[in-house]
């Protein structure tokens, strides 16, 4: 072959490529979806039958909000609460674009107003305040909005005496609002204090990835911790240890049988069975009839108390 | 202080100043040889530029400089500021549950009458003891052992001070293992709980959540060149700039100086360093800390037990930027 040849061939292949292309558009994507771990390709319309979780290798696909309350909650039942709370730019923050500008990106690629949707709805008839990250917006992170829906989800609940159920999904603190990030960590926990004082019940699920301030807060101070199977929870992320340490990590570092291996998570729980443990971690608990209870044991104190004032008299 | 500013190893962003001290040595050293008057009138007027360019230079300062300022290599560490506020202070060792992290210091202390318990993060001065104390960074057994001394200040009614001073909690593999992030999230709950006056002091960096695990607090202090941030400008300018020598462009996008987290209405008090910062001077910026962390405890300690929880849980609560459509 000479060099005109190789020439025109190419032209050729490329021509051929460009024919080829069409197999990788969106459409085709949408109808196919490989599996991450063991690449079979599958049709993405079973996919969603079998929640998300490869038939084959039961990997389990990073899956957004919307799709967790369709499989978690009682049909019709979820009813969102603080969906009007929206970021604002505290800092004035400009990277290579401005926060405002990566905020209505973020919205427009996730079709969400925020990285958290909170809400109360029933699982297997038993009423519960739940959030739900979703990665998929701005990579799940915390910012004073995820911060503020959390902290307003466990006030909810505690006044309303509901066991919480947040599921994590996220790199970490929003660095775009700085400080104010930070914070959220301490607002969250000491939302959590009350509540766990209150004798509430709060199940932390820990979902594919969950990393920095959202784990070193509200994620790992769960009465009940869950983690789904090979979800990657830590602190830091792989890549800082390495460099830090200087030495390479095993390859199931941070997976949820790590772990679980290590004594940081209650159970590793695959998604078909997630609804059936959690109605009965909340019914073990007695967090369903709560609210008898606490109106039982406070009436009990109020009795209490009108003797003791009774026979002091 | 003379002697201390001298030996001060000089910040990139003070060479002109060096640069001025250098002439004026020299002149000073002709002018012990020649005895010349005209001289004398040119070294009065070099001091006096000296003093002008000091001023300007330290009241000017960027972020970046700041960074540089709260990482300086002779700036006070916690240890410094324990002897200076009690001589007499006594150390309290381990979490009780197999490690006693040298990062994490803890101690009763006396300062003019008022009886704290203080805990803070410790940096190495030697590159032995920086190793000993993994620079300033600590392992989740720090963060219980600190927690350990929350919980005794809570049974014995002290006031707990913290010092911050850590470029992060500790990224490894067994700080993982043993679970950082649960070490830190406890500590973040259990503080928000305590009944006591609980004061935090960044006294260089504020590293992140490694920061916070001992820094929530009734009130937040932050000496004048100190930074406290979400997450180092380093790690910031590598994510989002995608580089590493856009750190002061992080910086000053962070909003990390005292001054402008003040601002933000998170940090209660500024305290003011000597010029050219903390370390030219010990003494001095331990005894204008030690004023003002005596004055805040005075005032939480008219607040009920109850109620200092409250203010505290209050003060976090309302922190954060958004908007609530209607």
């Amino acid at each position: 072959m000479d060099l005109k040849e190789w020439f025109a061939n190419r032209q050729k292949r490329q021509e051929y490529a460009q024919v080829k292309q069409p197999l990788t558009t969106e459409e085709y994507c949408a109808l196919w979806t490989q599996c991450f771990q063991c690449r079979e390709l599958l049709y993405t319309r079973d996919l969603r039958v079998s929640l998300y979780v490869c038939p084959k290798c039961q990997y389990h696909f990073r899956i957004g909000a919307e799709e967790r309350i369709e499989q978690l909650a009682d049909p019709d039942t979820f009813v969102e609460i603080d969906a009007n709370l929206i970021s604002s730019d505290p800092l004035g923050f400009v990277d290579s674009e401005p926060y405002p500008v990566r905020q209505k990106e973020a919205s427009k690629k996730s079709g969400l107003k925020e990285a958290i949707i909170t809400g109360t709805m029933k699982i297997n008839d038993l009423p519960v305040a739940i959030g739900f990250m979703d990665f998929g917006h701005f990579g799940g992170s915390m910012g004073s909005v995820v911060g503020e829906k959390v902290t307003r989800l466990i006030e909810h609940a505690q006044s309303k005496s509901l066991p919480v159920i947040i599921i994590s999904s996220s790199g970490g603190a929003r660095m775009q609002e700085g400080i104010l990030s930070l914070m959220q960590l301490a607002k969250t926990s000491s939302a959590l204090k009350s509540f766990h004082d209150a004798g509430l019940l709060y199940i932390s699920i820990l979902s594919e990835p969950t990393f920095g301030g959202v784990t070193a807060s509200f994620a790992m101070l769960g009465d009940i911790i869950i983690a789904e199977p090979g979800a990657r929870v830590g602190f830091a992320g792989r890549r800082v240890i390495e460099q830090t340490i200087r030495q390479k990590l095993p390859a199931d570092f941070q997976t949820a049988e790590y772990l679980l291996k290590h004594g940081q998570v209650d159970m590793v729980i695959e998604r078909a069975k997630m609804r059936d443990i959690l109605a009965k971690l909340i019914v073990f608990h007695g967090a369903h009839d709560k609210r008898e209870n606490h109106s039982s044991i406070q009436h009990e104190k109020s009795k209490n108390k009108s003797e003791s004032t009774l026979s002091s008299r | 202080m003379a002697t201390q500013e001298k030996k001060s190893l000089p910040l990139e962003f003070e060479q002109p100043l060096v640069l001025l001290a250098q002439q004026i040595e020299a002149l000073e050293k002709q002018l012990q040889e020649t005895h010349n008057p005209e001289l004398d009138e040119d070294l009065k007027r070099l001091h006096e530029q000296y003093g002008n360019l000091k001023r300007s230079l330290y009241s000017n300062l960027r972020p970046i400089d700041h960074l540089a300022l709260a990482r300086h290599p002779q700036r006070p560490y916690t240890r410094d500021y324990f002897e200076r506020f009690d001589p007499n202070w006594l150390e309290l060792h381990g979490d009780r549950k197999g490690a006693d992290d040298p990062a994490m210091v803890c101690g009763l202390l006396n300062i003019n009458g008022v009886k704290i318990l203080a805990i803070g993060t410790q940096k190495g001065r030697s590159l032995r003891d920086k190793q000993h104390c993994n620079f300033g960074m600590p392992q989740p057994e720090g963060y219980r052992k600190a927690l350990r001394f929350f919980q005794h200040a809570e049974k014995f009614a002290l006031p707990v001070v913290t010092l911050i001073d850590t470029p992060g909690a500790y990224p490894g593999m067994a700080a993982e293992e043993h679970n950082q992030a649960e070490a830190i999230a406890v500590n973040l709950r259990e503080l928000s709980g305590l009944t006591v006056p609980v004061i935090a002091i960044v006294t260089g960096e504020g590293g992140s959540g490694g920061a916070l695990g001992i820094g929530v607090a009734n009130r937040i202090l932050m000496l004048e060149h100190s930074v406290y941030s979400v997450i180092s400008p380093e790690g910031c300018a590598s994510i989002l700039w995608r580089s590493a020598d856009k750190v002061a462009e992080a910086c000053n996008a962070m909003k990390m100086t005292a001054k402008e987290i003040q601002a933000l209405g998170i940090v209660d008090e500024v305290v003011e360093e000597p010029l050219g910062g903390a370390h030219h001077d010990y003494d001095l910026v331990a005894k204008n800390l030690g004023k003002a962390l005596v004055k805040h405890i005075k005032e939480l300690s008219k607040l009920s037990r109850a109620d200092l929880r409250k203010d505290r849980q209050n003060k976090f609560r309302k922190i954060g930027a958004f908007v609530e459509a209607k």
